[in-house]
């Protein structure tokens, strides 16, 4: 056995462990810890293929952001992960079942054959000023560059959205709205409560307004007005 | 190295327009957004000239064939672009009532609108997956615009949900086909597949895009979603996800299925006819006992995904050309029932009930004439243009012997004529129960006006639009 493939054993088990470690951990904290191990354990194995940005970006931007921006979510927001798991015995004998199934499932289909040493053998060794973020660019700016432009621009999308859906303005603000001002209506401040009034015949708009301020008040859900 | 950038001239006029528009609306001043609305308007006309003035006759593989220029292509950005300005005239004066006016409205629809481009013209396993996720996460969050609303929070969570399991089969069923075909361009997957048996491990990931395709669709059985998400979210998010992205989507199925996977036909045809004949019978059905009308026209809108499967089952030039011809319409037709809703809202409220409709022939008899089409028009009744959608689809399924098919098909036609009469009949033969005209503003006008003129003018022309249809496949 060579080192690499002592190394590949040691971390392809930690990595597994220590996924299984995330769904079983009572402590949310920890569950998030096992995460941690399984992205660095998992950037070992992407070292051993040669493939050293992908797995120095996957340590910085999973374990160095994305996670720690998880942690402090779990920390911060005082989730009751105990009532969540509720029932969730119930299921054990079903999920495990429904596992089981696709993992044989799974295993019939991806057999040996197909992802085996004959039929993908082991990509050569490169010299050691063989440099993985050059080639990398050089495909990504390339031949990929359009793929690259679009996940730019999905990017983008995600900001605007998130922006749009969260920011609500500055809240100690206590200057008038002119907007929302123009969009009040009539039926947001006035409330009629009785119905049978008599109306001349002639006067249309104003029948329009009185039962349209009715209609308003029984077929409005609830929250509506901002 | 130099790169023509002429083909995609379009999508990077769109995007710079988009970004440019971005900080026009935050630095403005206009409180009515109107400035943002005409903005986005003229950009998407100008991107559809664009479109419209470098049609290609040809079929090119463009961008280290990342990108595909072809009839078909430019058929769904034009429709598409179309279909999002009426989209948008619809919206405009729903959104100006209610707390969603925000410049993001309209950008959003414009990224979205990006997104359904990059995936018509998607040459590439890679840019039809990036092109797909352009386009739901603008529409997640257009459906989530309405945050005082529980009913659109609720119809966000689960849109996004599904829709993110959805991509998940979706890059899963991918990595499998690459995994085993080392290929990601579609032509690739094709040429390996001539010289290839297709493995086990090929259909499992086929089975998984496939999946992945019928829940974006909504039809049965991955619908569940559909009535929730188009009850809940804004009667115009669901009148523009329920038009433009449709056939987008079309846009997907055919590079996927039809040109990647064509020698394989025998393994998706068989999951797309119990898709279909699962969509035809239980949208149909369902919708009979609907009050509400944005979830009648919900269950509609699955029993129309399977009749539209029907032309793709059939797996010939044909039969894609009768599936994007029936989308098309169906995509107008969709548009003005939804956009019918907001035209008939009176303020901030809404028409929910098919009796709310009661009188309407004699209150507005115009609007009520213009909303008799679209729903005469999707039962299939002969001058309107559903007809002749349906005939196409049905005659495609009959060319590859499917008889039963198409005799299921037809009968469940007839089953849904009884609740889009039901809707025809509340609003020219039941008493009005109040007097209130509509009056709604000219921009809705014109917005109906435009879809129900569509409606009954391509069902008295069909011709020109199935022949273009038809030339969409000549390269098959």
């Amino acid at each position: 056995m060579t080192v690499e493939q002592i190394v590949f054993y040691v971390f392809a088990t930690l990595t597994i462990v220590s996924a299984l470690g995330v769904v079983t951990v009572r402590n949310s904290v920890q569950a998030v810890l096992c995460l941690v191990l399984t992205f660095f354990s998992a950037a070992v194995l992407w070292m051993l293929l040669e493939a050293e940005f992908l797995a120095v970006a996957l340590v910085l931007v999973y374990v160095g952001a994305v996670m720690v921006l998880f942690l402090f979510v779990v920390m911060m927001l005082d989730v009751d992960f105990a009532s969540l798991k509720q029932g969730f015995t119930r299921y054990v004998p079903l999920g495990i079942l429904i596992a089981i199934g696709l993992l044989i499932g799974l295993y019939w289909v991806l057999r040996g054959e197909l992802f085996g040493l004959e039929a993908m053998p082991e990509p050569a060794k490169h010299a050691a000023d063989y440099s993985n973020v050059e080639s990398l660019g050089m495909l990504l700016y390339t031949d990929y560059f359009y793929a690259f432009e679009i996940a730019g621009v999905i990017l983008l999308v995600s900001i605007v959205a998130a922006i749009s859906l969260t920011f609500r303005g500055r809240r100690e603000r206590r200057g008038q709205s002119v907007p929302s001002q123009h969009r009040a209506s009539k039926d947001e401040r006035l409330h009629i409560i009785k119905m049978d009034a008599e109306v001349a015949q002639d006067d249309e708009s104003e029948t329009d307004d009185l039962e349209k301020a009715v209609g308003e008040k029984s077929g409005r859900t609830k929250g509506e007005s901002s | 190295m130099n790169i023509d950038l002429m083909p995609m001239l379009p999508e990077l006029f769109l995007l710079t327009a988009t970004c440019i528009l971005l900080l026009i609306d935050v630095f403005s001043k206009d409180f009515d957004r109107l400035q943002t609305y005409r903005l986005a308007q003229l950009s998407l006309l100008i991107t559809g000239v664009m479109v419209i003035a470098q049609f290609p006759d040809l079929q090119y593989h463009l961008y280290q064939r990342h990108f595909i220029l072809d009839p078909m292509a430019g058929i769904v950005k034009v429709s598409v672009i179309a279909l999002s300005m009426v989209g948008m005239m619809f919206a405009r004066p729903y959104i100006l009532q209610r707390p969603i006016l925000r410049g993001e409205y309209f950008i959003l629809h414009l990224f979205a609108v990006l997104g359904m481009m990059v995936l018509a013209g998607g040459g590439s396993l890679l840019t039809l997956y990036l092109g797909l996720e352009l386009l739901s996460l603008s529409l997640y969050a257009l459906v989530a615009m309405h945050r005082h609303s529980t009913l659109a929070s609720e119809a966000a969570v689960k849109y996004f949900v599904m829709g993110a399991i959805a991509s998940g089969f979706l890059l899963y069923g991918m990595s499998m086909v690459y995994g085993v075909t080392g290929k990601i361009h579609i032509t690739d997957i094709a040429l390996y597949l001539e010289t290839h048996q297709a493995s086990l491990t090929l259909r499992f990931g086929l089975v998984f895009m496939v999946v992945a395709m019928a829940f974006k669709f909504g039809a049965v059985p991955f619908q569940m979603w559909v009535p929730d998400v188009y009850h809940g979210a804004p009667t115009s998010v669901t009148a523009f996800i329920a038009s433009a992205p449709k056939i987008a989507a079309f846009a997907l199925v055919i590079r996927i299925l039809g040109y990647g996977f064509e020698q394989v036909l025998i393994d998706w045809q068989g999951m797309l006819i119990i898709m279909a004949t699962l969509s035809i019978v239980i949208g149909n059905l369902v919708a009979l006992a609907q009050d509400n009308i944005k979830r009648l026209l919900a269950y509609s809108a699955i029993a129309h995904v399977g009749y539209f499967l029907l032309g793709i089952i059939a797996g010939t030039g044909a039969g894609y050309s009768a599936s994007f011809f029936y989308i098309i319409t169906y995509a107008i037709m969709s548009l003005g029932g939804f956009g019918c809703l907001i035209y008939l809202a009176k303020g901030k409220q809404e028409v929910e009930l098919i009796s709310e409709l009661k009188g309407l022939g004699q209150r507005n008899p115009w609007g009520g004439l213009l909303i008799s089409f679209l729903f005469l028009s999707m039962a299939g009744i002969p001058p309107f243009v559903g007809f002749w959608a349906k005939l196409e689809v049905i005659r495609a399924v009959l060319d590859v012997d499917l008889v039963w098919l198409a005799v299921l098909a037809a009968v469940m036609s007839v089953v849904g004529l009884f609740y889009y009469l039901k809707v025809v009949k509340v609003i020219f033969f039941d008493a009005p129960e109040s007097e209130i005209k509509v009056k709604a503003e000219r921009g809705l006008r014109l917005a109906l006006g435009i879809t129900g003129v569509a409606v009954v003018a391509l069902g008295l022309f069909p011709a020109q639009l199935l022949e273009v249809c038809r030339q969409a496949f000549q390269y098959l």
